[in-house]
Parts: C-alpha cells; sequence; structure tokens
C-alpha cells in the first residue's frame, strides 16, 4: 500500500509504517518507555530524512503514551505529583537541550554526539538493569532489600515533600533534576527519554515498581507534546500523515502491552528490555567504529 | 509554432530545427504517487531538406537547484566522525541525461563539461577555497550520493531515433523528487558539435492534500503542531476507549 508522505518527500508501504508503530507501541505498553529510541533510527533505516524520524517519532510517542497513561491509572499506576515536578524539569531541560543541539549542528558534530550518547547511555542503562532483573529473579537476598532505598544523594537534599503514590518522602529537587538531565537528552536524541526515565526512577529515586511505568509515560506524554510544538514551529519537519500512520499502530500496540504488562513479572520485563536496550547500544557502538555506509552527508545551507 | 517554422524557413537557416516536446508540462503530487515516468520526443527539421543526415539527440532534465554543504566523515582515533566539510553553490535536486549513443562517441570531454552530458559533469559550483583534488573527491561522493537516491541518472542509449526525424526518450521521476520548476533541454548533436537546442519546462508541485499539508507545515506551525498533539492525543484516547469496551 504505497502512501505519499507530504513532508517527507516521498512514497512509503503505509503497511511496514503501521508494523513498526505496532512494535513501538507493545513496547511502550510493556515498558513504559515511548519506543522513541527504536521508531526513529528504524525510520532512518527506511529512508526517511533524519529531522523529519525525530520530529515525527516523537508526535507518535505522544499518542502511544496517552492510551499507556490511560490504561495505567486505572490500576492506579501514576503519581501525579511526581510526575508534575519531573515535567517541570523536563521543559527546563529541553531549553538547555536546544541550545546544545544548535552549538553541536554548528560544529558539525551533531550526529557523531548523537551516536556516542546512545551507545554511552543504552549500553550502561542495560547493563544495570539486566545485572539488577537477573539478581532479583535469582532471588539473591541483597537486591531485595536494597530494592526500595533510593540513592544516598536523594536523601541528603532538603525540602521534603511526600510523594504518596510513590510511596517516597523526598526532596522535590530530585526528581525535578532527573526531568532536567532527561529534557536535555529529549531534545539531543529524540526519544521521549523512557529509557532513562524508568531505571533513574527505580534507582535514583527508589519509587515503587507498579508506579514507576505509569509516572514515566505520563512524564513522557507531556515532553513530547513540547517537543512536537517545538519542531512544528522551528524544524517544521513534522509529518502528519506518516505520524498518523505510526499512531494507527502504536495505540493499538500500546493496549496490548499495558494488558500483558500486568500478567507478567516485572523482572522478567526488566530484562527483556534490558535485552533490547542492550542490543541498540551494541548497533549504535559498531555504527561508530565501522566504516559507516554514507561517508557525505548534505545538509541544506 | 508554424509561424517559428515559416520564419526560419524564410531566413534560409542552415542549422536544423529542434520542436521538443515533453509528455506532461505539469506532475502532480498526491496521494499515491510513486514517481512518474516522463516521455521527452520531438522532431529535428532540417531546413534545407537534406534527407537521411544522421544527428545524435541528448535530453537533460534538471530540478531546481540548492546550495548546500557537504561533510565527509573520517576515522578519528577509530570512530568515524565528521571532518572536512565543502559547499556548493547550486546542487540540482534532480539530474537526468538520455543520449542515442554513449556520450564518448558523441563529443568531446570539452563539449560534454560545457552541456553538462553527464553527471561528472553537473556544474555544482563550489564555493570555498578547497584544492581542485579535493573539490573533485567532494564532487564524486555528492554524486555518488545523490545517485543512489534515483535523483541522479545517466541513460546513454535511452534516446530512440526513428527516421533521422523523430526522437523519443523515456526518463524516471522518483517518488522522493523535490517539487518546483523542472527544465528539459535537448540537444542535437553531429559530427561533436551540437546544432541545435531547445528547452522546455515540467512543473512539479503538490495538489490537493499534500500541498494543504505542506503549506500548513510552513505557514502556521504552531497550529500544525497543535492539530498534530491532537491527533496524537485524540487517538491514544479513542484506542484507549475502544479496548477498554472490549
Amino acid at each position: 500500500m504505497d502512501v505519499y508522505l507530504p513532508i517527507a518527500n516521498l512514497s512509503v508501504d503505509g503497511l511496514v509504517i503501521v508494523a513498526l508503530g505496532a512494535l513501538t507501541g507493545i513496547l511502550s505498553g510493556l515498558f513504559g518507555v515511548g519506543g522513541g529510541f527504536l521508531t526513529t533510527p528504524l525510520l532512518i533505516f527506511y529512508g526517511i530524512p533524519p529531522t523529519v524520524a525525530a520530529a515525527s517519532a516523537s508526535t507518535q510517542v505522544t499518542g502511544a503514551s496517552v492510551s499507556g497513561v490511560i490504561a495505567h491509572s486505572k490500576r492506579r499506576g501514576v503519581d501525579y505529583r511526581m510526575g508534575a515536578v519531573m515535567i517541570g524539569g523536563g521543559v527546563i531541560g529541553s531549553g538547555f537541550g536546544a541550545l546544545l543541539f544548535n552549538f553541536f549542528r554548528s560544529i558539525g558534530q551533531i550526529d557523531v554526539v548523537i551516536n556516542a550518547l546512545y551507545v554511552v547511555l543504552l549500553g550502561s542503562i542495560g547493563l544495570l538493569m539486566a545485572k539488577e532483573a537477573i539478581q532479583t529473579l535469582r532471588g539473591t537476598g541483597g537486591a531485595q532489600a536494597a530494592r526500595r532505598r533510593h540513592h544516598p544523594l536523594v536523601a541528603s537534599l532538603p525540602f521534603r515533600w511526600r510523594f504518596y503514590g510513590s510511596g517516597l518522602y523526598i526532596s522535590p529537587l530530585a526528581p525535578l533534576i532527573v526531568g532536567i538531565v532527561v529534557g536535555i537528552l529529549t531534545m539531543l536524541m529524540g526519544v521521549g527519554g523512557g529509557f532513562i526515565l524508568v531505571p533513574a526512577m527505580l534507582y535514583i529515586l527508589g519509587m515503587s515498581a507498579n508506579v514507576v511505568v505509569g509516572t514515566s509515560l505520563f512524564n513522557i506524554l507531556f515532553v513530547t507534546i513540547a517537543t512536537t510544538i517545538m519542531h512544528s514551529v522551528t524544524t517544521r519537519a513534522v509529518d502528519i500523515v506518516l505520524v498518523a500512520l505510526l499512531l494507527l499502530g502504536s495505540v493499538s500496540g500500546a493496549q496490548i502491552g499495558s494488558q500483558f504488562a500486568v500478567k507478567a513479572k516485572p523482572e522478567a520485563l526488566r530484562l527483556v528490555l534490558a535485552a533490547i536496550v542492550l542490543l541498540v547500544a551494541f548497533r549504535m557502538f559498531l555504527g561508530l567504529f565501522y566504516r559507516p555506509d554514507e561517508i557525505y552527508t548534505v545538509y541544506p545551507l | 509554432m508554424l509561424l517559428l517554422f515559416a520564419a526560419f524557413f524564410l531566413m534560409g537557416q542552415r542549422d536544423p530545427v529542434l520542436v521538443p516536446e515533453v509528455s506532461q508540462h505539469e506532475v502532480q503530487v498526491r496521494q499515491g504517487f510513486v514517481g512518474q515516468e516522463l516521455l521527452l520526443f520531438g522532431a529535428v527539421l532540417d531546413p534545407a531538406g537534406r534527407a537521411g543526415q544522421d544527428y545524435d539527440i541528448v535530453v537533460v532534465l534538471k530540478g531546481p537547484s540548492e546550495p548546500i554543504r557537504l561533510r565527509e566523515k573520517e576515522r578519528f582515533i577509530g570512530v568515524w566522525v565528521n571532518a572536512e566539510s565543502s559547499d556548493f553553490r547550486s546542487v540540482p535536486s534532480y539530474f537526468a541525461v538520455a543520449s542515442s549513443r554513449p556520450i564518448t562517441e558523441i563529443v568531446d570531454d570539452k563539449t560534454a563539461a560545457i552541456y553538462e552530458f553527464g553527471t561528472d559533469y553537473i556544474q555544482l559550483s563550489p564555493s570555498g577555497s578547497i584544492d581542485p583534488e579535493e573539490q573533485r573527491r567532494f564532487a564524486a561522493g555528492l554524486v555518488d550520493l545523490k545517485r543512489r537516491l534515483g535523483l541522479y541518472r545517466e541513460d546513454f542509449g535511452g534516446v530512440q531515433i526513428s527516421e533521422s526525424v523523430l526522437y523519443q526518450a523515456r526518463i524516471e521521476l522518483p517518488s522522493n523528487v523535490t517539487t518546483g520548476t523542472y527544465t528539459a533541454e535537448t540537444f542535437a548533436v553531429t559530427r561533436g558539435r551540437v546544432i541545435a537546442s531547445a528547452v522546455s519546462e515540467v512543473e512539479v508541485k503538490k495538489v490537493g492534500f499534500e500541498r494543504f499539508v505542506e503549506d500548513s507545515a510552513n505557514q502556521w506551525g504552531l497550529a500544525y503542531g497543535l492539530i498534530a498533539v491532537l491527533l496524537s492525543v485524540g487517538m491514544g484516547w479513542g484506542a484507549g476507549r475502544l479496548f477498554a469496551r472490549l
């Protein structure tokens, strides 16, 4: 089924795009990640121009997270207070991110920076998650005891708030800083930031596992809305036809994913996510060292 | 047109006249557009009435040009990073050349370069002060990139000439073409010399919904973004409601 994309300026097979959307939708429902870290590279691989791919993927993630947020909020799986603090941080962070993006683009190294960030972040997070998930699955005592405790630095921050949903009594500065960091990375890497947010919530803030996925999606929802608007006004690279096709697959996928999520063991889920994250990181790592397919890249002046 | 022929006859012009035509002067890019094949055809009229003189025909179809910066990746401590770059002031977004015989048999290198008979001869107008050797490497890299995208094409032997009068060539526009005004130039060549040339234009434009989407994105960015957000929130919410009932 040939569909012409008016902003990307080319025609694609609509069914392939819908299938791609469904795949990321399932991931987002299951793990609370937006799936942008998978959609964007796959779209580029399919031949969509990189800017259009990143901008449209962020819009699609909005849709996938709405249905996820609804599904999780019904199960009381969203800590709105925590989410709001993080969104505040995310907005500040995306501003910083935009500045950094322009700087790296002006020196012509933005794609190298993005690739390196993917490798470092996905690699370290993937390893961390895999290690933890394996320990828990094996039932190692140490991991069990450490599970609900947050990072010592978090405890040292002043002004504590109660976050009932997360079962925490910590300073709001901690989630704010997490939000800022995720905001910067969202702008730089063109992803929702869920794959950084989920581990940060689990291992740094020490939020209870049953609200992590919902709250992460809640945060992603608002951050991607802001990114979509930002792209529409600056890069004008959001392709609404591409978005609609991706959404068709991903909104259904997200529902299926979140239904699986309640049934499956959270540790097993995290192990699977860790494997996917590591796989993407490894592919990106090879990309840095192997001779790239394209030695030359065109930048319009 | 008839007047034109008449004028040439009256003036006793010795060089032949080219009458080119394109199968369509407007290519509409709309939903389901998967590319378009253009038929460039026409006739060579010899006012002297000499029959059987051999001509070669070369057609060049060019899309609108744009200035670009081309960056080249290089290995730096094992990692591939962008290193050198070069600017080109006029890079045609599309370039196709077709001829009745291989170009090397029709004209010499110099003539080929003047008339841009081949992707190696596109006048890219490099700017900046890097040495010619490097510039050639960059130009070759750019042409190769565009060729693999299907935007630069060469079809030597793609022009058919019948009875030394009528010619025709088929040129494929892929779906990823840029919109704008394309020029189709036709050249009649004999004994290594271009003896007649003519230009016609093809307008490639988006129409209908595709046109509307592009215009909206460019003119009303904020509204466009809000609609995109509404669409995706709406679809996400709708799916949530739908699945809740199932």
